[in-house]
């Protein structure tokens, strides 16, 4: 290194650019590059961050027009101890539950499916990854359409299109309402849109296994499940644990795809934690220091749950 | 040594094995637009240790593959005691497969990985017997140490003879290995060169070896079958190939250093090695020009040598002193027992071993002279 700038040095062709350049030390330079980025960084995001913090334990209201007052804890312990806070909380768990494990099922599925080489593999593998590839309000209000119970393509498809009966978005069958459909569709619009991005990390898992391995299993006598549990799964499971971590984050903080398809309703039944911030934070009262202290909260939980999904795949991937 | 290897003989035969002749005859095996395999037969006897020797890409991986039933051949069959197996399933066709790569279960133990051939639900071995079976094999490959390890902790030399062990601990019916010792330093593997040989020995198996390297046919291999190109070009013990080379590739592959390779020609009644000094009398009817052979420990240094040559490089090794000898145009080598004094510069006399002479034509095949 030393001696390649002693070089350069030597042989300095005279341009004025390289002049200019050669005059800034290397610091400065190094400092031209971090500094903007650092103050963007601070101005939009530190300070945000701790402005934030500090607010939870205050009274503001962004349209109070009324300085902060310290409040303490306050905040925290009527969020905590608030029914309807837990109940967003409840909904979203389910919601990460059954869109994550499903969205590996079908990923992985997918993956195993499209994994050999066959004719046009690059075409269908492209079209699958489609949906991961649209804006989340475009898909809501493409699904919405499609759930819609007079003219939606899912009304038809499952065998409901004439009477018109089934509304999934509205959790009703005719004047019924069934509790848990309206989740149910939201749940099965993220796994269409996201399967596509396990399946890509776990194909990419899939094809890094040398083939010996089958080989060598064939010769033994492995059945093909043996084969599975033994040499493809756990040759793909640190790919697919990062698949499943970035999707439980996503789906934690899941915010436009509801918006678009249901808002949260009806009533509260798809209100994911999310949805339900936004709404304390932004529509009626505009309690913003109570939704900062509720913001922090759904922080800690998301940080404390990628931990331990962390800590899980640096233990697998100790093992293998 | 032998003491190491003294459980072998002991070892509890915990599946009836069969006997075990492998015959493939016209096999041709096409990759893509590729001829991987041109026509190959060749036929190995029970409890014979056969090696296929070629260079990178001469078709003795996919002849292996074609055996194990890895890949399908285009046209030819592959059979076991007579019996055609071509439509059998690697499983069921009863082989053992030592890959050149380390193929082992990664998330499961050495111990694990040993007993997985065993614990095959087709034959219901006691625990006992699968656990007694891999002491004796471990014990053999000095791997005992090892059994409770993960196999992705271990150094290439453990995997591989983990890997080796994984195909003894059964009774296959034929054992095949595709360089095995290949990836592994010089000190181990002629260690377990030996022990390979030692074992397929005393346990009386058949296995077909696949090697580039020259030195381990000679030594391991009771028959040899020399591939180039997707073609059988001899078969034959060791002394076949390195005493009657059926071609001047053979000829060359085999043996180190190279064999000496001369344009040569008859001049009244003698051959005249073209461009040196260097002419013996034969009796062989050989063509007007042909091309000789002389294996450069037939080149013999000697006080009262026929031709005289010039020392132009001496590499000591030894046991042996490889002398670069110019005589006219030609360089010889010249293989010399112990530490030679001979100094670059000196000028020698030499002779060469007249019934040790290899003739072959223009097609470089081999002339038949006896």
């Amino acid at each position: 290194m030393a001696s390649i700038t002693a070089d350069s040095s030597v042989n300095n062709p005279i341009s004025s650019g390289r002049a200019v350049a050669r005059q800034l030390s290397d610091r400065a330079i190094m400092n031209l590059f971090i500094w903007p980025t650092l103050v963007l960084l601070i101005a939009f995001n530190f300070f945000p961050l701790f402005y934030s913090l500090f607010l939870s334990f205050t009274n503001y209201r962004a349209t109070g027009n009324t300085a902060p007052v310290w409040i303490g804890i306050e905040n925290y312990a009527t969020i905590l101890t608030d029914p309807s806070l837990w109940e967003a909380f409840t909904t979203t768990g389910r919601y990460v539950l059954f869109s994550v494990a499903l969205q590996t099922v079908v990923g992985f599925g997918l993956a195993m499916l499209i994994r050999g080489k066959f004719r046009g593999s690059g075409l269908v593998t492209t079209l699958i990854l489609v949906p991961m590839m649209l804006s989340p309000v475009v898909v809501g209000l493409f699904w919405k359409m499609m759930y819609n119970p007079n003219f939606g393509y899912f009304n038809y498809l499952v065998g409901m299109g004439e009477s018109g009966q089934l509304d999934m978005l509205a959790s009703r069958f005719g004047n019924q309402a069934i509790q848990g459909i309206a989740l149910a569709s939201v749940i099965l619009v993220d796994v269409w849109m996201w399967s596509p991005f396990v399946m890509l990390l776990v194909l990419s898992g899939l094809n890094a296994i040398p083939d010996y391995l089958y080989e060598a299993a064939a010769i033994d006598r492995a059945s093909s499940w043996f084969q599975f549990w033994h040499i493809t799964l756990p040759q793909v499971m640190p790919l697919l644990l990062i698949a499943v971590l970035f999707r439980t984050i996503e789906a934690l903080k899941s915010f436009d795809l509801v918006m678009g398809l249901t808002g949260g309703g009806p009533g509260n039944q798809t209100e994911l934690i999310a949805v339900y911030l936004y709404r304390v934070a932004f529509l009626g009262q505009f309690r913003s220091g109570y939704s900062s202290a509720l913001a922090y909260i759904i922080l800690i939980i998301v940080i404390a749950i990628s931990n331990l999904y962390i800590r899980n795949l640096n233990k697998i991937k100790g093992e293998g | 040594m032998t003491d190491s290897l003294s459980p072998i003989l002991n070892l509890p035969c915990l599946i009836p094995s069969l006997m075990s002749n492998v015959t493939l005859s016209n096999i041709t095996k096409k990759v893509r637009t590729v001829t991987a395999l041109d026509d190959v037969s060749f036929h190995i006897k029970d409890g014979e240790f056969f090696v296929l020797l070629g260079q990178t890409g001469a078709g003795k991986t996919t002849t292996l593959r074609v055996i194990a039933g890895l890949e399908k051949q285009d046209a030819g069959n592959v059979a076991f005691d007579d019996e055609p197996v071509n439509a059998l399933t690697p499983a069921d066709r009863d082989v053992a497969f030592v890959f050149q790569q380390y193929s082992l279960y990664p998330t499961m133990s050495v111990y694990d990985n040993l007993a997985f051939p065993l614990r095959s639900p087709v034959h219901r071995i006691p625990e006992t017997d699968i656990k007694r079976k891999i002491e004796q094999v471990t014990e053999i490959l000095r791997i005992s140490h090892l059994l409770d390890r993960k196999t992705a902790r271990l150094s290439g030399g453990e995997m591989q003879r983990v890997s080796i062990g994984r195909a003894i601990v059964r009774d296959p019916r034929v054992f095949l290995m595709d360089e095995p010792l290949s990836n592994l330093d010089a000190k181990l593997r002629e260690s377990l060169r030996v022990e390979l040989k030692h074992l397929q020995k005393t346990l009386g198996k058949t296995i077909l070896y696949v090697t580039h390297d020259q030195i381990e046919a000679l030594t391991m291999a009771d028959r040899i079958a020399v591939l180039n190109k997707g073609q059988i070009v001899q078969e034959g013990t060791a002394d076949d190939i390195y005493d009657r080379p059926a071609t001047t590739f053979v000829a060359q592959l085999v043996g180190s250093p190279r064999i000496n390779l001369f344009q040569a020609h008859r001049e009244n009644g003698s051959l005249v090695i073209t461009g040196s000094d260097v002419r013996v009398v034969t009796t062989h009817a050989l063509p007007e020009a042909f091309l000789l052979g002389v294996r450069p420990e037939d080149v013999r240094l000697a006080a009262d040598g026929q031709f005289p040559a010039e020392v132009v490089l001496a590499e000591p090794l030894g046991v042996e002193t490889v002398l670069h000898l110019k005589s006219g145009n030609q360089t010889l080598i010249a293989l010399v027992p112990g530490m030679s004094d001979a100094k670059i510069g000196d000028v020698v006399k030499f002779s060469i071993a007249n019934d040790k002479l290899h003739f072959f034509d223009t097609n470089r095949k081999r002339i038949q002279t006896t």
